[in-house]
């Protein structure tokens, strides 16, 4: 049948000739092509925890909770980022802001309890969309292993940035 | 002396066990232990060649070849053939001709002297080869002729009959 | 035998077995590192400097992993397959000359187990035990997968011994003597057989490859097609074994290789060498040399591994059967006709 395209090219599959068919020769072939690489090529490992490699601009890695220019915590426990993650990896406690922490919360209402299951996460970055107060970012490494289910649920202890002058 | 007779205890005790065993697979693996038994027994009479390559012939081809058959044959207890009387009675009646014959033959001959080797190293590689090419050259031509009809018939049947096909 | 001859001899022997265990250790490491190399990565890297604990490590995993025995399985035989596999593999040294004769005070010791005079037969017969293991194995685990993988490997060991056999008639035509210490010895200096019989051992190295089961012979576990081959219902140390036959195997068959056509101890210049360091140091000198020749095998083995890939079933049985055995039957009619008009 003609091709519509007309991008078909025919290949003749000759049988071997006696020199192809003895093997040898292009086994040697391959075998040199592989020596080279055993002696000449170098490795292109990166040697990972103690290397790294370069992050690409938005990579996304583990969440972090912002602080603002004062060093108030930004999150107002408003539930949209839980809201809006398709892997129901964020639950959240709200608490209110007592007279007197002013200096450690922005607004009125605030995250007593933030976690985020970094098992269930997929990391795909809409709770960081979601947010109207610019709270959440997930600008940091990638989560380490661990060995127990419970280690992975990240609660404010990980999350939140390291206060301002510190 | 007691060697040979333990070894030879435990051919005749695989020997048994190859034709009760209910596994035919597991009859097999009697086999090569009886084989293997008779290597040692080829050894112990000091003739090398002819043990290795029982060994090897025997134990490492003939029987691999009997178990590869066996495992692509499915040997279940309910696929075994039935088993009527007329053949049990044939069985017993052959056996029973067997037993008389053999029993007759060794009345016949009656306990036979130790076989005396007038050369012990009989068994070693370069002597035997000297006997096989010497003395038996003929019946061992002829063996050679019948193993090599034997080929030609299997490669007849195995090839594909090229006006048919 | 006298006691001092007795001695060395266990001493010998287990030595011999202590190195083929090391030495199948660390080529399950040397494998891993020479692959990485061929690929451009580095290899196990983190047990130990540049990783040299890593078959420490593997060991303790594989004696600590939990034992699966399948419950369809017939219990005793799927024990046996992996014991018999990895003590076929373990007995096929006791006749390869490790040495020439070592001087211990006065007296002169060999340094090879037992010198039976049909010591090349032996190898074969051991070699064609070994596929026993694998069939055992296989068809003790009542999983098909494991029973393709053994019915493989049996016809393929079968296949393939007789153009070994075969291409080994013709080495025995050269050398006149079954006796691995009297070939050893015949190769003095550069003498080697391969200028004599350099296609036998073409022919031999690649029945050596199928007799292994390494690539591109290794279809009896070839994982894309049956899963873990004959090995698939195996695990912990059961499985171990199984694959440490497999490297001991190589190491033997290096050993067969480098006896039979490379001359074994021996390398040129040997007789100025023994001359200036005396009758103790040179022959160990020569077992070294062996030993380098065995390792250049053993990375071949593995370089071919990393190069080529698997054949197909009925293009191994072609090659077997089509190719090596009219080859090797070419070889020996040729090596007669040398023989008898140059001789
Ligand atoms: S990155 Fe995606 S999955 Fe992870 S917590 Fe945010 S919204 Fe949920
Ligand atoms: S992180 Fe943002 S979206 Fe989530 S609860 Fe806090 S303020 Fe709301």
């Amino acid at each position: 049948m003609e091709s519509l395209s007309n991008k078909r090219k025919v290949l003749e599959s000759k049988p071997l000739n006696l020199w192809e068919r003895i093997y040898l020769p292009a086994v040697v072939k391959g075998l040199s092509i592989t020596l080279k690489h055993f002696l000449f090529k170098k490795d292109v490992t990166v040697r990972y925890p103690e290397q790294k490699r370069e992050f690409s601009e938005n990579f996304r890695g583990m969440h972090s909770l912002k602080r603002d220019e004062e060093g108030r915590e930004r999150c107002t426990a408003c539930g949209l980022c839980a809201l809006s993650c398709p892997a129901e990896a964020i639950t959240m406690i709200a608490a209110e802001r007592k007279p007197g922490e002013e200096n450690l919360y922005r607004e009125e209402k605030y995250a007593a309890v933030y976690e985020i299951n970094m098992l269930r996460c997929i990391f795909c970055g809409l709770c960081e969309e979601a947010c109207p107060k610019e709270a959440i970012y997930l600008d940091g490494d990638i989560v380490p292993a661990d060995y127990l289910r419970k280690d992975f649920i990240y609660g404010k202890d990980k999350l939140v940035e390291a206060p301002l002058n510190q | 002396m007691s060697i040979f007779y333990f070894i030879a205890f435990l051919s005749i005790l695989f020997a048994v066990l190859v034709i009760s065993a209910k596994n035919p697979v597991h009859s097999i693996l009697y086999l090569v232990l009886t084989f293997f038994t008779f290597t040692i027994q080829y050894i112990l009479l000091n003739a090398q060649f002819v043990a290795i390559v029982n060994f090897i012939v025997y134990m490492g081809a003939i029987l691999v070849l009997f178990l590869y058959t066996l495992m692509l044959i499915n040997l279940n207890k309910n696929s075994e053939p039935m088993k009527t009387n007329l053949v049990k009675i044939a069985a017993v009646l052959g056996g029973g001709c067997l037993l008389v014959v053999v029993v007759a033959a060794l009345k016949a001959t009656g306990a036979s002297d130790p076989v005396l080797f007038k050369d012990p190293n009989l068994g070693l590689v370069k002597n035997l080869g000297k006997v096989l090419f010497d003395e038996f050259l003929l019946p061992f031509e002829i063996s050679s002729l019948l193993l090599l009809s034997a080929m030609v018939g299997a490669v007849l049947l195995a090839t594909k009959d090229t006006k048919t096909a | 035998m006298e006691t001092g001859e007795l001695i060395v001899r266990l001493v010998l022997i287990v030595v011999i077995f202590l190195i083929s265990l090391v030495i199948a250790m660390y080529s399950t490491y040397a494998e891993r590192k020479i692959a990485a190399f061929f690929q451009d990565r580095v290899g196990p890297n983190r047990a130990g400097p540049a990783g040299i604990l890593q078959p420490l490590a593997d060991g303790a995993k594989m004696f600590l992993k939990e034992e699966i025995i399948p419950t369809n399985s017939s219990k005793f035989l799927f024990i046996v397959g992996p014991s018999l596999a990895i003590m076929t593999a373990c007995i096929g040294s006791a006749v390869i000359p490790w040495g020439q004769q070592i001087q211990i005070g006065s007296k002169l010791y060999d340094l090879q187990v037992t010198d039976i005079n049909v010591g090349l037969l032996y190898i074969f017969g051991v070699v064609s035990l070994g596929v026993y293991g694998i069939m055992i194995g296989g068809w003790a685990s009542n999983n098909k997968y494991s029973l393709l993988g053994a019915i493989r490997a049996a016809s393929q060991n079968i296949s393939y011994e007789i153009a070994m056999g075969l291409s080994i008639i013709a080495l025995l035509m050269v050398t006149n003597t079954l006796s691995l210490k009297e070939i050893a010895a015949q190769q003095h200096g550069w003498h080697w057989n391969i200028l004599r019989q350099p296609f036998g051992f073409i022919l031999f190295i690649v029945c050596a490859f199928a007799e292994t089961n390494r690539t591109p012979f290794d279809l009896p576990e070839c994982e894309t097609e049956l899963v873990g081959g004959y090995h698939t219902e195996y695990s912990s140390m059961k499985l171990g074994f199984y694959l440490f036959a497999e490297y001991i195997n190589m190491f033997v068959s290096g050993a067969v290789m480098a006896t039979l056509y490379w001359g074994s101890y021996n390398y040129p210049g040997m007789d100025w060498v023994a001359g200036h360091t005396g009758p103790v140091i040179a022959p160990l000198i020569g077992t070294v040399v062996l030993f380098a020749k065995i390792f250049l095998f053993i990375f071949f083995f593995m370089w071919v591994r990393w190069t080529i890939p698997r054949f197909r079933y009925d293009q191994l049985m072609d090659l077997g059967w089509k190719g090596l055995i009219p080859l090797a039957i070419a070889n020996i009619i040729g090596t007669g006709l040398w023989i008898t008009f140059f001789k």
